[in-house]
């Protein structure tokens, strides 16, 4: 088992032939990935990397059945691409792309949720189900099957951890990428119930960073609703006030969004917290012995 | 991007948000000029840098003769200023904003900004004009008033009338006045793509008019490309000039004050790799991801950028290859210590794709001062002995 997405999913990849777009749709196609189709505006007909090509996603969804789209369009087009997902009918859309306006990725979201499309990122490593089904840019093959279940803001970190829980003889079932954006799309709130529905998924990997709230309501919800252990990493205790840390949303504002606030919020729910994620792989080990005992 | 007050000013002009008359000037008797074009018999010499707290520090001081605004101008420009923002360093002043003297009654704040948990902009407005803002939020938030405003519908008449209420504006006059100022400020942060606009204070004027005494505005980067007129108001010099050059090469930087130099791929293994060496005792000199894509050309720039920093003892290079393999970066790090002195002891650690056969490189350069470690731990526990023993 999994969330969201297993070896039976259907993906296109919108920005399909672009140079982006062709190189990870071909290494997601080597790991197994159902990539059905892609979308590039003009080129409807054609064939790439071995699958039709359309001018629209309307039609690329009635070809082929597809209900999840890889985004790898320039930064000014992804709002008119995640919207053209959504009218589409496309479940879940899954965004790549760096650096697109916060305006245009409000706007996007909003038109999503009316449409009850999930999306993922922008700015983002995206979503894999290890050994079935790789929607996106992270190295698929240190994601070994297993039984933990992992959320990341950060791109490298996600690796770090899948990594480091594989080390000590464990796995992966699913591991998403949520973004370090302002605006994101499905964030811990919204994963954490799908994780402790998975029958699969025996333990919980957070990995967060300053800027914004989402792991302080990831904290609240950590306490009323989840009962798998959940062990979590807050990257950014020695950033400096006021500063941008490479990703567009973290950033301490005022006194707001500080790793410590997010560590005591989540320590306070119960999760076991680590100061450095050099220890994630073993908190994870002892969380799981523990819960076995 | 940050801009300047008097160029934030502009802005709110063209959106018809009331401000005093002024104009920038570079000279003393540029700003002599400027006085006598605005006319009127009292001035404010202001000084422009992009830092909150200039009156305090000096940078803001009235004249009452066209004397008086040569001389401060003649102060003010040249001085470094020292603000709780500019960091004990200050900042020289370049320029000074020349501005009509205005008929204080009242002070307030008004600020747009993104409410990231409601995932729309949010306008704050407080009656406590000329405090810090986070100040007001921390001891009376009962004073600030905040609306958000979904873009979808934009500004309507009732978040004028929350804001207006909620200020205590009882005059049907000054209601309307203000409603009119808030809903042309929302869309001075719309239309430019604006990260946040800050009006502090905001003033009543004696004849009850509103006018946006200061003005700070900070864009979206990201949305910068649809605004040429914005890019053309940088102001280089504001920026930190190491920043500003590992930005050239697609790096982003931050200078820290510890004592091991970090390069890293990747933001948040950028900032859970100076977490790790903090934890371990040691202090981290920079925030340094070198991107998806580091090669031996950003490797050698990452480099030079972090040994700039005389405070550097060791530096730690920590990749974990996904898409990137690691015997690419060894390589690359080889390269780059051809290219540039690097005499500190560099500790390497590369995980992920082909992180055996780049240790394997590593191994036959056979250079001295650079140390491999296994994983992370590992890796920032060699860099704080490295930085203790150097």
């Amino acid at each position: 088992m999994s969330i969201l997405v297993n070896k039976d999913t259907k993906i296109i990849v919108q920005g399909f032939t672009g140079k982006e777009g062709t190189f990870h749709a071909e290494q997601c196609l080597a790991y197994g990935t159902q990539i059905v189709g892609g979308v590039t505006p003009n080129k409807g007909g054609q064939t790439h990397l071995g699958k039709p090509v359309f001018n629209t996603v309307k039609e690329a969804v009635e070809a082929t059945g597809a209900t999840v789209s890889m985004i790898f369009v320039p930064p000014a087009f992804v709002a008119d691409a995640v919207m053209e997902a959504a009218d589409a009918g496309i479940d879940l859309a899954v965004i790549i792309t760096e650096g697109a306006p916060v305006r245009d990725m409000q706007a996007a979201k909003a038109y999503a949720v009316k449409h009850d499309m999930m999306t993922i990122g922008p700015n983002c490593p995206g979503i894999i189900t290890a050994e079935e089904c790789k929607i996106g840019i992270m190295p698929g093959n240190i994601f070994k099957k297993g039984n933990v279940g992992l959320i990341s803001k950060s791109g490298t970190l996600t690796y770090e951890g899948a990594n480091q829980v594989v080390k000590e003889g464990y796995g992966i079932t699913t591991a998403v990428g949520i973004g370090g954006d302002p605006i994101i799309g499905l964030s811990y709130k919204q994963l954490l119930p799908m994780f402790e529905a998975d029958p699969e998924t025996e333990a919980i990997v957070m990995i967060g960073e300053i800027g914004g709230d989402l792991e302080i309501q990831a904290a609240k919800f950590i306490k009323e609703n989840i009962t798998k252990p959940v062990v979590a990493f807050i990257a950014g205790q020695t950033a400096p006030k006021g500063k941008r840390m490479g990703h567009a949303g973290a950033i301490i504002s005022g006194s707001a969004g500080t790793a410590k606030e997010k560590m005591d919020a989540l320590e306070a729910a119960g999760v076991k917290v680590v100061i450095s994620p050099a220890e994630i792989g073993k908190a994870v080990k002892e969380v799981l012995e523990a819960k076995k005992a | 991007m940050n801009i300047h007050e008097y160029q934030a000013k502009q802005i709110f002009q063209k959106y018809g948000v009331p401000t005093p008359r002024g104009i920038v000037a570079t000279t003393p008797e540029e700003a002599v000029k400027n006085a006598e074009e605005l006319g009127g018999n009292i001035w404010v010499v202001k000084a422009q840098i992009h830092a909150g707290g200039r009156g305090l520090g000096g940078g803001v001081k009235l004249a009452k003769s066209l004397d008086e605004v040569k001389q401060l101008a003649d102060e003010i420009l040249g001085m470094t200023l020292v603000t709780h923002q500019t960091g004990p360093e200050g900042k020289l002043v370049q320029k000074v904003y020349i501005e009509e003297g205005a008929d204080i009654q009242d002070e307030l704040y008004l600020g747009v900004v993104l409410d990231r948990a409601r995932e729309m902009p949010v306008i704050m407005a407080s009656t406590e004009g000329g405090m810090e803002i986070e100040k007001v939020a921390e001891e009376t938030p009962e004073k600030i008033v905040k609306v958000a405003v979904d873009p979808a519908i934009g500004f309507q008449g009732f978040h004028g009338r929350e804001l207006v209420f909620g200020l205590g504006i009882t005059d049907k006059a000054e209601q309307g006045k203000f409603i009119k100022f808030a809903k042309a400020l929302y869309n001075v942060y719309m239309d430019n793509d604006a990260e946040m606009i800050e009006i502090n204070p905001l003033i009543k004027t004696g004849a009850g008019d509103f006018l946006a005494l200061d003005g700070k505005m900070g864009f979206d980067d990201s949305a910068l490309f649809r605004h040429p007129d914005i890019e053309a108001m940088r102001d280089l010099s504001e920026e930190d000039p190491d920043e500003r050059e590992a930005g050239e090469y697609n790096l982003s930087y931050v200078a820290l004050d510890g004592e091991i130099g970090c390069m890293v791929n990747g933001a948040g293994l950028a900032m859970g790799t100076m977490d790790t060496i903090n934890y371990m005792g040691g202090s981290p000199a920079n925030f340094l991801d070198v991107g998806g894509t580091a090669n031996a050309e950003t490797v050698a720039k990452g480099f030079e950028i972090i040994l700039k920093n005389p405070k550097v003892k060791a530096i730690f290079v920590n990749i974990f290859g996904g898409i990137v393999r690691c015997d690419r970066i060894a390589n690359g790090i080889l390269e780059a210590t051809e290219k540039v002195d690097v005499n500190v002891p560099v500790v390497v650690r590369l995980d992920g794709t082909n992180a055996e056969e780049a240790a394997v490189i590593l191994d036959n350069a056979n250079i001295p001062n650079i140390i491999t470690a296994t994983d992370l731990g590992d890796g920032a526990r060699k860099a704080v002995e490295a930085a203790k023993g150097a």
